[in-house]
């Protein structure tokens, strides 16, 4: 029951990423949004190990939070190096 | 319930709520470089106290080890990672807004 | 070597961690991967003082404990502000001079001040820091160089 509701807390704090993340207004708004939304997921799917009792979910969160620190990086260099434009109005 | 379950719904609790916190930052704070201190409080002190819950219900198993892996993991790598953003952010000229505007921005 | 027997150790607690694994054939074969992984290390040369830190084991330890408690003040400090209805911020950068002389130790401190919520590392340069900081408060604790003065010296190694 408690865990349900951690559960849920999680879901709502990825719902307030996710609307970041669409909201923008620059290209990094939303990488920094998705980033976190990232960080939620390796929490919720340990949470799910939790639920299900079964530690094998960690190693999945482990990967996953390697992988979503791999991507905000690679599309930092992307926007740092790949010619995209940052102002105010548009997504660059 | 056992004390070790108590300990472990409190730290979830303290734990989900600054999540939720940290969205609501994410989300209210007016510019960039002000929703990546938002992004921070995510990283740290939330995750940190959410795994900790989680530890204490696994008990002392390899799970809890690999929670505690997984916290590390989250230390060493979101600084990078929020460091990499504002440099390229700072290098791609976003500039932060004068006072005038920041407040006028904040009261919307 | 010292530095590649305590990578061994390391991968070799990294790898039964994650696998749980007793049976003799698969730690004999964990054994042989942990082995040649160490030897790839040394032959692509990133086995050194700087990519493993062991003059400073027991400095980081201390610096790792004032760091937590560094870490829950200023997250305490946001939280209250992205709580308060009338919220003053005052985002701004700054610019701070570090007394760290090595790469490692300007790493240490830079990180550690983007990992403290409130403050942000945006460029280094040299001896300087460019930060950028919440509000006044947060950055009054980058200017004082609280964290600058804790960071453990990082004498061994040569710049």
């Amino acid at each position: 029951m408690m865990l349900v509701a951690a559960a849920v807390a999680v879901l709502a704090a990825m719902a307030l990423a996710l609307a970041r993340s669409l909201m923008g207004p620059t290209v990094f708004d939303k990488i920094l949004a998705v980033n976190s939304f990232g960080t939620k997921t390796v929490l919720l799917i340990a949470l799910l190990g939790a639920i299900a009792g079964r530690a094998d979910y960690l190693d999945v969160a482990l990967l996953y939070a390697l992988i979503n620190f791999i991507a905000t990086v690679a599309l930092m260099k992307y926007a740092e190096y790949g010619g995209m434009e940052a102002n105010d109005e548009g997504e660059g | 319930m056992i004390w070790s379950e108590v300990v472990a719904a409190i730290l979830l609790i303290l734990g989900s709520a600054l999540l939720v916190i940290g969205g609501v930052g994410l989300l209210r704070f007016p510019h960039f470089y002000s929703r990546l201190h938002a992004g921070g409080v995510i990283d740290t002190l939330a995750a940190g106290l959410f795994l900790a819950g989680l530890a204490f219900l696994f008990g002392p198993t390899l799970g809890s080890v690999k929670l505690g892996l997984i916290f590390v993991f989250l230390l060493f790598t979101s600084p990078t990672a929020c460091h990499a953003l504002a440099r390229a952010a700072h290098v791609a000229g976003l500039r932060e807004p004068t006072q005038a505007e920041e407040e006028q921005q904040w009261q919307k | 070597m010292k530095h590649s027997i305590s990578l061994a150790l390391f991968l070799a607690a990294l790898w039964w961690v994650l696998s749980g694994f007793t049976k003799p054939l698969l730690l004999g074969l964990g054994v042989v991967s942990v082995l040649f992984t160490v030897l790839l290390a040394r032959r692509m040369r990133v086995i050194d003082a700087e990519s493993h830190p062991l003059h400073l084991t027991w400095g980081l330890i201390r610096y790792w404990v004032f760091l937590i408690k560094e870490i829950v003040l200023s997250n305490a400090q946001v939280v209250r502000l992205i709580l308060s209805p009338s919220a003053k911020i005052a985002p701004h950068f700054v610019k701070v001079q570090t007394k760290q002389e090595t790469d490692l130790g300007r790493t240490i401190l830079a990180n550690s001040i983007t990992l403290t919520p409130g403050t942000v590392t945006v460029s280094i340069d040299a001896q300087d820091l460019l930060v950028h900081a919440l509000t006044k408060e947060t950055a009054q604790a980058v200017i004082e160089g609280q964290l600058d003065l804790r960071v453990p010296a990082d004498a061994e190694q040569p710049t």
